[in-house]
């Protein structure tokens, strides 16, 4: 059992908060960095994904799980993302001022969605969400002088200062970045007053507001960040797949995102790394137990579906705290070995939080 | 005319989503959740007409009964066995949840041979014929009504006024009507709101497979016709997500607009309409056209 002894109240905001931590996540970097030379060139580019997922996860998890406000049209912000970084690099402007753009973009597409957000709250924001998810879809579909409508779009490899990234070890290289500065950036960003305000307003809006939390401003930032982080994910996106069209956007990708973050764990930073490991590997984990499974069953095109609803349903009523708060019981039984207790990590018995008047 | 014929067309379709959102209605004045899954409910009541008047080769009537039937079980089943057990979790985690119920039933409507991955028509005593009034004798110049949109329209009035009968007057809807205004309450009165709770379910699923046996017969019958439940959702919150009522009066609204938008403006808005009117709503009027105006209190 460890225990850390506080001696200071800057320990309580360090990243690290003892050794372990360092010594892990270290490990964790030197596995990511050497992973070009370890893995195969199509485990290569899985991980790729799950980078980039990862960046869109952690836009979608400060949203939804750190700030309480939950988006059913994320994709929408990818979408935005990618064909932003699609058009600005085909017209030729370099990597690093197109993902700005595509960042800038997408943010302030989330402040005019964040705008009727702060009215809005539980199913309804969830509803204008939604309908902001389609109406960018069909935008991205007819606005064909830019966007060339459904046939979709080409996009070049990206280029920066002169280098053209070729090789797929390169990109990775460049995803790999940006994920470590978005992860550190979130994990700045929560730890500092405003992202203590985000969660405030999570627990309770109106003891937030008591506190003084200006919740317009904050909805309408986190909106804005939230967005800008899924638009540098669809950028990265629409540059690892080279070529995207509008269908790529819809309320599927945006129903994806969401049980990526549910079954990684809701209000978890580990939770969007864990649940974009989990949506990448599905597919893999599915073509595996076709092989298993009878013909009749294996080969019947509903089997996807049956699963990611049986996941998402099983994980909803045995495991809210998804992949992480597993995780987190698996770690804290074996500190504690022998004195892991059964209810340590019980549902609290929440009285049903109503809207209504009683 | 032509307005005319828009106009039916659009109260038509605007039924199938009144019917619908008259679902979400029910599930969320009882339990207060919002069930995804409503959409796959009514494609499964589609599904079940489909076989009961192919394979099992029932006369009409009684294949819509035993559809109506198995669904509104199907639907008092989901309410037992996986949302009863998360009551009072956060909203979000039964959303979730409903999502998935509706890919799990898709995927396996799909996973049935022959029919699952067809697109089938229903075959209704009604299909294809038409009125025509006025015009001359070779019926040039007639308003032409299509059989299956009149039969949608007749059947949401009788329903809607079945239902307005049961909130007004029998015990079962006047104690929903105490359980939704105040579920403790209703408890302390004796009323078993669980097993209420158990039967909104069971009558939004029953509702949206008769929206679905309606809407079979004009469109087609395929796993992917639960999807329409998305624009129903525009209808609820239009209409208020806590009125009855509303929820049919957003739908007819959701159906004109798109109808209208579809004839009038160019391609593509057909499509976006409902949510366009549902954004406007949203910032104009967020409570809806009939909802109610509630403030939380700590």
């Amino acid at each position: 059992m460890r225990f850390i002894f506080k001696t200071d109240y800057a320990q309580d905001l360090k990243l690290a908060k003892h050794g372990g931590h360092v010594f892990w996540y270290s490990a964790l970097m030197l596995l990511l960095v050497a992973a070009p030379w370890l893995f195969a060139e199509y485990w290569l580019a899985q991980l790729t994904f799950v980078l980039i997922y990862a960046i869109a996860g952690l836009g979608l998890m400060l949203l939804a799980g750190f700030t309480g406000l939950f988006s059913l049209g994320h994709a929408a912000f990818l979408g935005v993302g990618a064909y932003t970084q699609a058009v600005l690099t085909n017209a030729g402007m370099p990597f690093p001022l197109a993902l700005a753009c595509a960042a800038g973009l997408s943010a302030s597409v989330g402040l005019v969605v964040g705008l009727p957000a702060l009215r809005l709250k539980g199913i309804y924001l969830g509803m204008a969400t939604l309908s902001f998810g389609f109406i960018v879809e069909e935008v991205l579909a007819r606005w064909e002088s830019v966007t060339k409508g459904n046939a979709g779009i080409a996009v070049k490899k990206p280029e920066m200062f002169g280098w053209v990234i070729e090789s797929n070890e390169g990109f990775y290289f460049l995803c790999l970045v940006l994920t470590v500065v978005t992860t550190l950036g979130i994990l700045n960003l929560l730890r500092s007053p405003t992202g203590r305000a985000f969660v405030a307003i999570r627990d309770s809006e109106i003891s937030a507001q008591s506190m003084g939390i200006h919740l317009a401003q904050y909805k309408t930032m986190a909106f804005a960040i939230s967005a800008a982080l899924t638009g540098v994910a669809g950028a990265l996106y629409a540059h690892k797949l080279q070529f995207i069209s509008p269908d790529q956007f819809n309320i599927l990708q945006s129903i994806d995102l969401l049980l990526m973050i549910v079954v990684g764990g809701l209000g978890s930073v580990h939770g969007a790394f864990l649940g974009a490991a989990f949506l990448i590997s599905m597919p893999q984990v599915i073509s595996l137990v076709k092989e298993i499974l009878p013909d009749a069953i294996g080969q019947a095109p509903g089997l996807k579906n049956v699963l990611y609803g049986s996941v998402l349903i099983l994980f909803v009523l045995f495991e809210p705290m998804g992949i992480y708060g597993r995780w987190l019981k698996i770690r804290t039984y074996l500190q504690m070995f022998p004195f892991y207790r059964k209810g340590m990590f019980k549902r609290q018995k929440s009285f049903q939080k109503s809207d209504r008047l009683k | 005319m032509q307005v005319l014929q828009l106009l039916i067309s659009g109260i038509a379709q605007g039924c199938i989503y009144g019917l619908i959102a008259l679902g979400f209605v029910l599930i969320y004045k009882a339990t207060e959740t919002v069930s995804f899954a409503q959409g796959e409910l009514m494609m499964l009541g589609a599904f079940g007409g489909l076989v009961g008047l192919t394979m099992l080769g029932f006369p009409y009537w009684l294949a819509v009964a035993c559809a109506i039937a198995s669904v509104a079980l199907v639907g008092v089943l989901l309410e037992r066995i996986v949302i009863r057990p998360i009551l009072g979790q956060p909203a979000f985690s039964i959303v979730m949840l409903t999502i998935g119920i509706g890919y799990v039933a898709r995927g396996l409507i799909t996973m049935v041979p022959v029919i699952g991955t067809e697109t089938m028509a229903l075959p209704v005593p009604y299909k294809d014929e038409i009125w025509k009034l006025g015009g001359d004798a070779n019926g040039i110049g007639a308003v032409v009504f299509n059989v299956e949109h009149m039969v949608v329209i007749a059947v949401t009035a009788v329903l809607c006024a079945v239902l307005f009968g049961i909130f007004r007057y029998s015990k079962l809807g006047i104690a929903m009507q105490a359980a939704s205004q105040n579920q403790l309450a209703a408890y302390y009165m004796g009323i078993p709101v669980k097993r209420l709770n158990g039967i909104a379910w069971g009558m939004a699923a029953a509702v949206a497979a008769i929206a679905g046996l309606l809407l079979a017969p004009i469109t087609f019958v395929h796993a992917n016709m639960g999807f329409i439940g998305l624009k129903a959702f525009p209808a609820a919150v239009v209409g208020g997500f806590s009125s009855l009522p509303g929820a049919i009066v957003g739908g007819l609204v959701i159906g004109l607009v798109e109808s209208f938008a579809g004839f009038y403006l160019p391609d593509g808005f057909k499509d976006i309409a409902a949510y366009v009117v549902v954004l406007i709503m949203l910032m104009v009027k967020p409570n809806g056209l009939f909802g109610e105006k509630l403030r939380k209190k700590v």
